[in-house]
């Protein structure tokens, strides 16, 4: 018997094709429009899916291989967190406001986007970029539940974490993240891949994942900053087929481009509206600071972003519109946003609260051209207010932007004293917007966006109460009523965190683990 | 006598999620499983309607003509999530290479029959696109699905799915030069036998009702091609005629199917249970697609069993038979 191995060694490009692209087939018994009935309506042309150049060439051996390690050294870390109490290690529980925020706002995306990635990792029409979205789709799995394992532990603990879900589908500021991963969810494959993949993956992530993460480290959260390394690897290949997406799809057609074009100032302006909550995490609920978002924005939105536009100009693609006017909010953004969510202190599941001299005076070393300014003696005012006993809660209800549903609370470009406000008449209705570039979402889309579930505008009209209440009877409180639509437990989830039960229960259980 | 470190105790708040809580009875402690699964999905107030598909929701149960008071109710047996999933397939993983590794080092793959070569090629790689129609099914599934403990364990499967059509296009060419990839696939697209497999694999590619979709691929046609083709062709036929590498470089696959059809047996018993009409559904769906898919698979068992085809096909149908009506199925 001839026991010789003469054969061909495959290279590993090849051998991937194999594993990938050589499984699929074209349809015959049914059309593939029929098997594939989503990647033409959006006017994308796709000549060649053979022109797909895998981003990164894992086949599931590998993958689970890979994954499996992670995971096992991951949950040690989760397991060790929660048997030591490792909750009572982070700097101060004011801390824990940034995980709130994380928790009720970014891992509900993470789950959404699952669901996106699969779909796209169905019905693209060439199997090695559905290989690529599929694993982002499982990715995205893990990365959700990792979160809720890791974020269980807390939740025992403190309040604002218990009903993340429930809160996701109704409360106010929520549903600022919760449209954005609906648009993306609703729109086609391939804006779905722009708007995540690249616009948010690519371009912003490095002002979402790492923020939170360094400043998780920083603060001691040692088991979101675990979660936080563990995830990288897989972040840096979800981000290597944003890149590959947007390439190809500039590749295959100059009439994609402008397509193309529009969904990146659509998904750049409204990623960086989601990010406004990111800004004020930062600035304002880190303990220990890690940079200012102003710094984060120069670096990687900037720097990083400025070039990736440079590079991708040979293909005819310009920066995104909104461009300017996101950099010159960089002095702003989370100043405002902080003060709004201080105002509405009594309405947010998280708390928030008066800061000290040291930290105003390291904002106003971080934001010389605006803070002293505008922000510092709001600051101070309501901390003065605050210290005489009347903190300042704002009962009324704020208006929305129709698009990124954030509060006007935003000011003009060129003026900050100055609250940007613009208005479009669409079939005799009248729709609000914070900004030129929300408006003109708009208008690209008005029949989407007249869908849009403002919060504010349901409890007007009634719908955030729960089924068994009366609106007519003598004593109702409507504010109460829409806070206990959204399962806040009053007076433990919401309001200032001086004198908050997490504040004691911190102090009094570190007091328990470190003195006699 | 036992070792007891003391920690400082500290009495907790709550258990776990509210989410969790409503669908486990209470605030209870909860698993693993409970809390990356249950009650995850978003339910209401979504805020655009899908471009692609205007006539539903975003997230609607009305995807499938199935009902459920509590969709949630379809729990995974197995308990999955994605460490779980990830972490034992990585053990499962180590044991395919490792075989993958003996066969090759011993050169086992150079001294099977030159027969049983031909015949393990032309039945198995064949299957390696019926293995990405499966991940395409449930790519599909859970894209569509409602309620996370669908949506979850179907990414799970769908990687499954496309992990094996791997472990054959390696088997393939391990066996043989990477033409054979392009025979097998020439066989798929017109070989006579592999017809009647492909049109109904592209029939169930145009299946719009999630739990179809569900069944179709993850009860029926895995509930009859893996008994037939891993027991009786790889474990049976093969082997007794001096091909059992070619058992051991697939033996993740029927570990596998014992696996999934916990899940599918642990989906379906609770569907079928919750009314009858769901049950009427779930026996017509099983009976129609069953029937179409021992039709498909005739040709491949005369090809696999040659005489003995027919003993193996009833076998196969019979014990699925069985299967479905332990769940309370009617076909």
């Amino acid at each position: 018997m001839d026991m010789k191995a003469t054969k061909k060694k495959l290279g590993i490009k090849e051998r991937y094709a194999h594993m990938t692209r050589g499984l699929g087939w074209e349809p015959t018994y049914q059309s593939a429009d029929a098997v594939f009935p989503y990647d033409k309506y959006e006017g994308i042309k796709i000549h060649d899916w053979d022109k797909w150049v895998d981003p990164f060439r894992l086949t599931m051996d590998a993958y689970w291989k890979y994954q499996g390690e992670k995971d096992r050294k991951l949950y040690a870390v989760i397991e060790a967190f929660a048997q030591n109490n490792g909750h009572l290690n982070i700097t101060d529980a004011r801390y824990l406001s940034a995980i709130k925020l994380f928790w009720q706002g970014v891992s509900p995306l993470e789950n959404y986007v699952v669901q996106g990635f699969a779909r796209a990792g169905r019905h693209f029409r060439g199997e090695a970029s559905r290989v690529a979205c599929q694993m982002q789709a499982v990715d995205e799995l893990r990365h959700y539940q990792t979160q809720a394992h890791s974020i269980s532990n807390y939740n025992k603990y403190y309040n604002g974490f218990h009903s993340q879900r429930h809160m996701w589908d109704r409360v106010w500021y929520l549903s600022v993240p919760k449209s954005f991963g609906e648009d993306a969810l609703t729109s086609g494959p391939f804006e779905f891949l722009i708007a995540i993949s690249f616009s948010f993956e690519y371009v912003l992530t490095n002002l979402l994942f790492v923020p939170f993460m360094s400043g998780a480290a920083y603060n001691g959260d040692m088991s979101t900053v675990t979660f936080g390394f563990s995830a990288q690897s897989d972040e840096s290949r979800h981000m290597t087929l944003g890149i590959e997406a947007i390439k190809f799809l500039l590749e295959q057609d100059p009439a994609n481009v402008p397509i193309v074009q529009g969904w990146i100032d659509k998904w750049f302006w409204r990623g960086s509206k989601v990010l406004a909550l990111v800004g004020m995490m930062m600035d304002y609920m880190l303990p220990k600071r890690v940079m200012s978002w102003k710094e984060a924005w120069e670096i990687y939105a900037e720097e990083n972003g400025g070039a990736l536009f440079r590079d991708l100009a040979r293909y005819g693609i310009r920066p995104p519109k909104g461009w300017a006017d996101a950099c010159e909010a960089k002095d702003h953004l989370s100043h405002q946003v902080w003060l709004l969510f201080y105002e509405y202190g009594g309405a947010a599941a998280f708390h928030t609260w008066s800061l000290t001299d040291e930290e105003l005076d390291w904002l106003s070393a971080k934001y010389p051209d605006s803070f002293d300014k505008y922000y510092r003696p709001r600051l101070e005012f309501l901390r003065d207010k605050h210290a005489r006993g009347e903190r300042v809660y704002q009962g009324t209800l704020p208006t929305l932007c129709t698009t990124c549903q954030i509060p006007l609370c935003f000011t003009e470009p060129g003026d900050p004293t100055k609250i940007s406000h613009r208005e479009t008449v669409h079939k005799d209705e009248k729709y609000v917007f914070c900004s030129d570039h929300c408006q003109e979402i708009f208008g690209n889309e008005p029949e989407k966006f007249v869908q849009s579930w403002l919060p504010v505008n349901q409890i007007y009209q009634g719908n955030c109460f729960n089924p068994d209440v009366d609106p007519t009877a003598p004593d109702f409180d409507p504010l109460k009523a829409v806070l206990e639509y959204f399962k806040y437990n009053l007076g433990r989830d919401n309001g200032d965190f001086e004198g908050s039960e997490d504040q004691r229960n911190f102090a009094m259980w570190r007091g328990q683990a470190s003195k006699n | 006598m036992s070792v007891e470190i003391k920690a400082v105790e500290i009495k907790p708040l709550r258990n776990t999620f509210t989410n969790v809580a409503e669908l486990i009875g209470g605030d209870k402690p909860a698993s693993r499983y409970q809390e990356a699964t249950l009650g995850v999905q978003a339910t209401t107030n979504m805020h655009y309607r899908p471009t692609w598909e205007p006539e539903f929701e975003l997230f609607d149960p009305r995807r499938s003509a199935i009902q459920m008071r509590e969709w949630y109710d379809l729990k995974d047996p197995r308990q999955l999530y994605y460490a779980s999933w990830t972490i034992q397939r990585a053990k499962e993983q180590e044991t395919q290479e490792a075989n993958f590794d003996f066969v090759e080092s011993r050169y086992l793959h150079l001294s099977l029959p030159d027969d049983v070569k031909k015949l393990s090629l032309d039945v198995l790689l064949p299957l390696r696109h019926a293995a990405w129609g499966a991940n395409m099914n449930n790519n599909e599934l859970c894209s569509r699905a409602f309620s996370e403990v669908l949506i979850s364990p179907a990414i799970m499967q769908a990687m499954d799915n496309l992990g094996i059509a791997q472990y054959l296009t390696r088997l393939g060419l391990l066996l043989d030069e990477p033409e054979v990839l392009d025979a097998a696939k020439a066989q798929w697209m017109s070989g006579e036998a592999w017809q009647p497999l492909r049109h109904m694999i592209e029939d169930s590619f145009v299946v719009r009702d999630f739990m179809e979709i569900f069944l179709v691929q993850n009860f029926v046609f895995d509930g009859l091609l893996y008994p037939l083709i891993y027991d009786r062709f790889v474990d049976d036929t093969l082997t007794s005629r001096g091909g059992s590498a070619v058992a051991m470089l697939t033996s993740f696959m029927p570990m596998w199917f014992g696996q999934s059809s916990k899940w599918v047996d642990g989906v379906l018993k609770v569907a079928v249970a919750e009314s009858e009409q769901n049950k009427a559904l779930i026996s017509q769906w099983t009976t129609t697609w069953r029937d179409r898919a021992v039709t498909a698979l005739t040709p491949i068992a005369a090809m696999a069993f040659g005489n003995s085809q027919e003993t193996m096909m009833n076998e196969v149908i019979e014990q699925f038979n069985a299967r479905a009506k332990k769940l309370g199925i009617a076909a």
